[in-house]
């Protein structure tokens, strides 16, 4: 019972790291772009002023990356710790 | 209820069937209108042949079992859930509006693209694995577990519902003017016809129904706004993928602006405007003498055309002026008043398109930045406290599914906000290089058929005979809609683009109000009231519910109230302040307990009401009296931080949760285990 608690344990803290981490980076997506908008323009990117594709796709893109790195790395995870089931 | 394994490929050849029928049908219409048939008709089949397909759905998914009303059997694919989400989630405001906010905003618009993608990561990371995990029915709900007791239930429902209705509003207000437009009828008619829409989804069904029609939705809304832009980007570029091209033609469009906001024609019309914005200002300076004035100066105009011998038209033409001109001071004062803002707005060039945060002095970007910010943040937040779109995360079969749906989910939103921007400088591209600077006799026939409506303004100031920019007003609901005619496209890509926009009007309105009517009958009746119900009277609650909601937004939908922008940019941060603190802290802080989580909601929720009464004149305020410059609509940004330092502040106060509770949060931060389909052995039913 207490090593099913201990590895309980250990899980939340990993997942609570992982989450952490993707958390910070879903911040800096999220506003660094628009702080920085015209330092970024300066520079041109296929056509677009850079801060605009940022605030305007990239970050979108960046969005859709940390959700799959999280999906992909919580099964990882829950294997490690024997709490996948396959379905 | 058993349902066989295959279920899934079953799913997926239905749903290609129905997109092939889909196909057929905008093929077949294609066809008739080179054959000769009038608009009108073209308008009013695809518009009753969608909401048909929605009623079929609807009807053949009814039910009486409690699980599939409430939350779809629990059995709906990742996939499919992303696919309904994404409708539930993208609303009339993300499909007609979007495209016409960045047209006039630029770069400050992308605030919403950001904004409304962003909350998705929040929804991922820190609560719908969670929330189906405590699998139950309700936002309010997990509010009512994890904190002990009917009252922070209660304070869930009212927030729910609040941010709820007035959202709902504003999409049934969305459907009114889509079918009035395209179908031809009153307006007041049109919402209750899209009333109809809605209720034959929800109500014999539930969720169940609602689900599967709003992945039908979905299907519809995205062809029907990536096929015009990827054609004309095919047109203009050659790729006929707007996303990726439409760099190069901001770069143009750039050049165009230089070129075009220098013009001494131009110059000319802004200065045409700040003589006519000085005259209106003189004019309400000299009220009441003023109007007096003027409607001497009127009645002699008529009486000279008349001795003179003027045609008929024009003297109808004074006559009309007469009549309309304001009956008392106050209302002069008003309508002058607009005038003089509307031609102030016209004395200076737009801005640039790419600009980032806009402002003649320092200050002013400054502030711009921070409002930019703050509404993006607000958003975010929002997204991830909307209980219609948090509600949807119980309907999979197990977390791990709830988990994969969030990336479906932003992955079929992002098609749509991805493309937005592309919308605003494919339709900003064809206006400056093609429409401006041409004759005023010249023009499409688009221009004199939306002007008739009221949407397209042309008024030629200068009385040169060519169209300046400044000269074109174009209402920014209409440019997604015109964006057809204005690219020279068939009319049936209008028709089409109209049959997406009531869809995503009513598979939002469909998610809102069971949304509303489960809080109301679920939490508000079943939990509090009469724990005793039984099912079947449960579900005759729900129903009647739904019915009195939906009546009611529909009435106050059809007064057409003027600030409904306004009023569901105030939903996002209701939901931000009220909702969010207390459900990341119930799931990640152990030690949040009740007190705490019913004070955070509460003056979370205070402190954003408090900022909109105070700084927007729809509630008297102003401005002057905002804090760092903060708009009213980004409120929730004071509302979110307060939530959290509440609850906290107050739960380190009280006692701890009961160990009870402390169980149940241990319970939802792990994975599936053995409990997989059907959640806990105690799922209510």
């Amino acid at each position: 019972m207490s090593d099913t608690r201990s590895r309980q344990q250990a899980y939340w803290r990993e997942t609570r790291i992982l989450t952490a981490v993707l958390f910070l980076l879903w911040g800096a997506a999220s506003f660094l772009p628009g702080w920085f908008a015209d330092e970024l323009n300066e520079v041109v990117f296929f056509g677009w002023p850079l801060g605009f594709y940022m605030v305007g796709q990239g970050s979108l893109i960046v969005f859709l990356l940390i959700v799959a790195v999280y999906d992909f790395s919580m099964t990882r995870i829950e294997r490690r710790y024997g709490l996948h089931h396959e379905e | 209820m058993s349902f066989p394994s295959p279920f899934l490929p079953r799913l997926g050849r239905y749903y290609v069937l129905y997109a092939l029928g889909f196909l057929a049908l905008v093929v077949a219409l294609a066809s008739a209108e080179q054959m000769g048939m009038t608009q009108r008709w073209i308008g009013q089949i695809f518009l009753f042949a969608t909401i048909a397909i929605y009623a079929a759905i609807g009807v053949m998914s009814r039910t009486s079992d409690v699980s599939e009303y409430y939350v779809a059997g629990r059995r709906v694919p990742a996939l499919f859930n992303g696919m309904a989400t994404a409708a539930d989630w993208m609303s009339a405001a993300s499909f007609i509006g979007l495209a016409g906010t960045l047209y006039y905003s630029g770069f400050v618009g992308l605030a919403f693209v950001t904004g409304w993608t962003g909350g998705y990561v929040l929804v991922a990371l820190l609560l719908a694995p969670f929330l189906r995990k405590f699998g139950q029915f309700t936002i309010p709900d997990f509010l009512g577990a994890r904190y002990e007791g009917h009252f922070a239930r209660l304070v869930g429902v009212l927030a729910a519902v609040l941010a709820s209705f007035v959202y709902v509003v504003a999409q049934i207000y969305g459907v009114g003017l889509i079918t009035s437009r395209f179908i031809g009828i009153e307006f007041e008619i049109g919402v209750f016809v899209g009333l109809a829409g809605i209720l034959v989804c929800s109500f014999l069904g539930g969720m169940r129904a609602v689900t599967w029609t709003q992945v039908a939705q979905y299907l519809i809304l995205i062809v029907a706004y990536l096929v015009p832009v990827a054609i004309l980007s095919y047109k203009v570029t050659g790729v006929p993928v707007p996303q990726l091209v439409y760099g190069e033609v901001l770069r143009d469009l750039g050049v165009k602006e230089l070129e075009l906001f220098s013009e001494p024609r131009e110059n000319d019309v802004r200065s045409q405007y700040r003589y006519r914005a000085e005259e209106y200002a003189r004019k309400i300076e000299d009220l009441p003498a003023s109007l007096a004035d003027e409607r001497v100066a009127q009645s002699e105009r008529i009486m000279e055309l008349r001795t003179e011998g003027a045609s008929a038209r024009d003297v109808a033409a004074a006559e009309r002026a007469l009549r309309d001109l304001p009956r008392t001071p106050e209302e002069a004062r008003l309508k002058w008043e607009r005038t003089r803002q509307e031609s102030l707005a016209k004395t200076v060039p737009p801005v640039h398109h790419a600009e980032a945060h806009p402002g003649e002095t320092p200050e002013a970007r400054e502030s711009a930045r921070r409002n930019f910010l703050a509404l993006a943040f607000v958003l975010m937040v929002g997204t991830a406290g909307l209980p219609h779109i948090l509600m949807r995360y119980y309907t999979t079969p197990s977390v791990r599914q709830a988990r994969r749906s969030v990336f479906w989910s932003l992955f079929f939103i992002f098609l749509l906000y991805v493309t937005a921007p592309a919308y605003a400088v494919f339709a900003k591209w064809e206006i400056y290089s093609r429409l401006i600077g041409t004759n005023i006799g010249d023009l499409p026939n688009w221009v004199a058929s939306w002007s008739r409506v009221g949407l397209v303004k042309i008024e030629d100031i200068n009385g040169d005979g060519i169209l300046q920019l400044a000269e074109l007003t174009l209402n920014s609901d209409a440019i997604l809609l015109l964006f057809p005619e204005i690219a020279g496209l068939p009319y049936v890509v209008s028709g089409l683009v109209a049959a997406g926009g009531l869809a995503a009007a009513l598979s939002t309105a469909d998610g809102l109000l069971l949304t509303i009517s489960h809080a109301l009958s679920h939490d508000l009746y079943y939990k509090m009231i009469n724990p005793q119900a039984s099912t079947q009277r449960r579900l005759v609650i729900t129903k009647s519910q739904l019915l009195v909601v939906a009546v009611i937004a529909a009435w106050v939908a059809s007064l057409r109230p003027d600030s409904i922008l306004f009023m569901v940019g105030l939903a996002f941060s209701i939901a931000a302040s009220a909702f969010f603190p207390a459900l990341v802290l119930g799931i990640f802080w152990r030690r949040a307990n009740k007190w705490g989580a019913v004070a955070g909601m509460l003056a979370g929720l205070a402190s954003t009401l408090y900022y909109i009464v105070r700084t927007h004149p729809f509630f008297g305020g102003s401005m002057a009296d905002a804090w760092f410059d903060i708009h009213p609509i980004s409120c929730g940004i004071f509302g979110v931080p307060v939530g959290f330092t509440v609850i906290a502040i107050v739960s380190l106060l009280t006692p701890p949760p009961s160990a009870e509770v402390q169980a149940l949060v241990d319970f939802i931060r792990l994975p599936d285990e053995a409990l997989r389909t059907r959640g806990r052995p105690n799922d209510g039913t």
